[in-house]
């Protein structure tokens, strides 16, 4: 337990900050916001992961947002377990076919008001999938979309800059 | 070593013909291919099977009026590529899955995708198909266009037939395609009494999103796009096997000191999962603090992949003949004073979790996984490994840089989440080693060979040990430099069925860390 905490004060505190970015900063990252988030949420917003066909590398730095050094939490933003507990869906990859009635069921269960947020190229616009036999494409060829973060994949800085955009 | 090697294919060979089986020898620069009548399909598993020969991958290709099906098997680090053809009007061949369970998912794979029959199949329910193309339909034939019609909105798959288990308080737990964590989609049916998990069933294919029939007219350089997000957290992994099956149907060599940054691209990324993977395992029993410190330091791991190769998780990396990046002696430098400082913050933080008692007590002995099992299913990788399946290709059939570099092939016996979670670590500090020589003895010349058209037909197989095993990828071309057909075998395709056995007699609770445990990638299985 001593080595435990040793460890722990040695480490301190390796949380970085973030300011809000300007309009300008998320144009230069290419994320497109359509609708800012009700002032009432700003404070605490409930997310939602879906992944709807990705190849798994958006989920990585997703999941690198609630590492010590981008704690997401401290926004107010937490991954929750179910859609009925979310007001955002972020979803990633190409929306495929044997994914596309789970993704609607989804935004159904999410209860208003709800946003979405397309993480990823795949996401965004179909990326190196696009639309096939098996493949939907973009997110928005599915369900409507309010914020999209591309890259492939976005860094978590991107993709904060993209959620706290949102929130503003 | 190379003389017991030829031994065996030459006895089996033997053995084979004084039954009667006729074989047409033939054979890639690295492997064997042996043609045999579909007929003797199933009798060959039986044989090779008695043989101790390891099942690998199996897939099919269409050319004209014929499927060309194939299966590789490995036994010593030797590989044997096995071929028959059946026509197209009447695909029908013995399965070989009876014989290898491995062989299961793999047939009703080629079963969906090219309307070949398997007959004695224990198992023919579909498998990667659910409701998005009709049951006649098979994507993998050259009639079916790529943007073939497709309804509206495609039926959900509600029909599979699950395996049912009656009696009373035995209760049915349906989990997914949309799971509660950060995770990729597939469908989990357990049948529990009270606690514990009386079976499981997986169903995958909801990440089916047509990598194969994509692949189809590719340039090589849009090939290894593609190829690199087959499963993203490989990759490295999996852009270097298409690259090595691509350049072996070319008959391109990679100058040495290509050889060599990608093998420290592909160290690199064994790493940044294993850290990452140590913390996931550690929290998914609540144990937070090893969760925080290990994910530092993926993310500091993380962030000079960014500085160093401009891509965080390494894509893109990878070009035909070579890689698309060079270090000089600072980089170098630097690399290795990172190594130090990564292998001295481990040792401060394992011994904490070498010492916590509820660690410990959740870890052991859950999610057991016989010797006996992992052999039977041919698991690969650290879930291998962990259970006694000593096979890397970095030491028995390696390519350049690692037949130029010897080392020691972590392994264990225990077959517990411990033991997965452990061989872990250590196969961070071999890959940590390993870094460090190839980093003293990178060569100087090219970062990048010419790349030569190949000719039409003309095949390569790529395999190369990926952070989570084996990965066998084939490639054809067509015409032109363009892809006729591309089949990247990922481990976990290897490693999925296991997770059914290991779970049985553990608590539903314990899933996530024994499923954890296993990681496999739901995009590379379902492609």
């Amino acid at each position: 337990m001593l080595r435990l905490f040793a460890k722990t004060l040695k480490t301190g505190v390796v949380t970085e900050r973030f300011k809000k970015p300007q309009d300008s900063e998320l144009e230069q990252l290419g994320i497109k916001i359509k609708r800012r988030i009700n002032k009432y949420f700003k404070g605490s917003l409930a997310i939602r992961a879906v992944d709807v066909g990705s190849c798994n590398g958006c989920e990585l730095e997703i999941h690198a947002l609630n590492n010590p050094f981008y704690d997401v939490e401290r926004f107010g933003i937490h991954f929750v377990a179910s859609p009925r507990h979310a007001d955002v869906l972020l979803v990633t990859g190409p929306v495929s076919r044997h994914m596309q009635t789970a993704l609607l069921r989804t935004y159904a269960a999410t209860p208003d008001p709800k946003w979405v947020v397309a993480v990823g190229d795949c996401a965004v616009c179909g990326g190196e999938f696009g639309i096939n036999y098996a493949s939907c494409g973009a997110v928005e060829n599915v369900i409507p979309v309010d914020v999209v973060i591309p890259g492939c994949p976005p860094t978590p800085e991107t993709l904060i800059k993209g959620l706290l955009g949102l929130m503003k | 070593m190379s003389n017991d090697v030829s031994n065996w294919q030459q006895k089996f060979l033997t053995q084979l013909q004084s039954m009667t089986v006729p074989v047409e020898v033939s054979g890639l620069p690295n492997m064997a291919r042996w043609q045999i009548s579909a007929d003797y399909w199933q009798a060959f598993a039986e044989q090779a099977v008695q043989q101790s020969l390891r099942w690998v991958a199996g897939w099919a290709e269409q050319q004209d009026s014929q499927f060309f099906i194939n299966a590789v098997f490995e036994k010593q680090g030797q590989y044997l590529l096995l071929r028959t053809t059946v026509p197209a009007d009447k695909a029908e061949l013995p399965s070989q899955a009876g014989v290898y369970p491995a062989a299961n998912r793999s047939e009703r794979h080629t079963q969906d995708m090219f309307g070949v029959q398997f007959s004695g199949h224990p198992d023919n329910r579909r498998w990667l198909r659910h409701k998005a193309w009709k049951k006649h339909e098979y994507p993998l034939r050259k009639e079916f266009a790529i943007d073939n019609e497709c309804a509206e909105v495609a039926e959900p798959d509600l029909d599979y037939q699950f395996v049912k288990a009656r009696g009373s308080g035995v209760y049915e737990i349906p989990v997914g395609p949309v799971h509660a964590g950060i995770i990729e989609p597939g469908h989990f049916r357990f049948q529990a009494v009270g606690e514990t998990i009386l079976n499981l069933e997986e169903r995958f294919g909801y990440v089916h999103k047509g990598i194969e029939k994509t692949a189809e007219d590719k340039t090589p350089e849009q090939l290894l796009r593609l190829a690199g997000r087959v499963s993203g957290d490989s990759t490295v992994a999996h852009s270097w096997a298409a690259c090595q099956a691509m350049e072996q149907a070319a008959g391109v060599t990679i100058p040495l000191r290509a050889a060599f940054l990608r093998g420290i691209l592909l160290e690199r990324e064994r790493i940044a999962n294993h850290l990452g993977d140590i913390g996931a395992i550690c929290n998914d029993v609540g144990f937070a603090f090893a969760q925080m410190q290990f994910s530092r330091l993926r993310e500091l791991w993380l962030r000079s992949h960014g500085k160093i190769f401009g891509h965080r998780l390494l894509m893109d990396c990878i070009v035909p003949g070579g890689v698309r990046f060079t270090l000089n002696e600072a980089v170098c430098e630097s690399m290795q004073q990172e190594i130090v400082k990564l292998r001295k913050e481990l040792d401060e933080i394992l011994p904490a979790l070498d010492l916590n008692s509820s660690l410990e007590d959740r870890l052991y002995t859950a999610g057991y996984l016989s010797e006996k099992t992992a052999a039977a299913f041919g698991a690969v990788g650290f879930v291998g490994r962990a259970s006694g399946q000593d096979f890397d290709v970095r030491r028995d059939s390696p390519c350049a840089p690692y037949d130029q570099i010897s080392f020691l092939v972590a392994l264990e016996h225990q077959g517990d989440v411990a033991s997965r979670l452990w061989i872990r670590v250590k196969e961070s500090f071999s890959a940590l080693k390993l870094l460090r020589r190839m980093l003293t003895q990178l060569p100087e010349g090219e970062e990048k060979g010419i790349w030569k058209t190949p000719p039409e037909h003309s095949e390569g197989v790529g395999i190369i040990e990926g952070w989570r095993g084996e990965i066998f990828t084939y490639v054809r071309f067509a015409k032109a430099n363009k892809i006729a057909r591309f089949y990247p075998r990922d481990p976990s395709v290897l490693n999925w069925p296991v997770l059914e056995k290991i779970v049985l007699n553990n608590i539903v609770p314990d899933f996530p860390v024994c499923n954890k445990s296993v990681n496999g990638s739901y995009s590379g299985h379902d492609l």
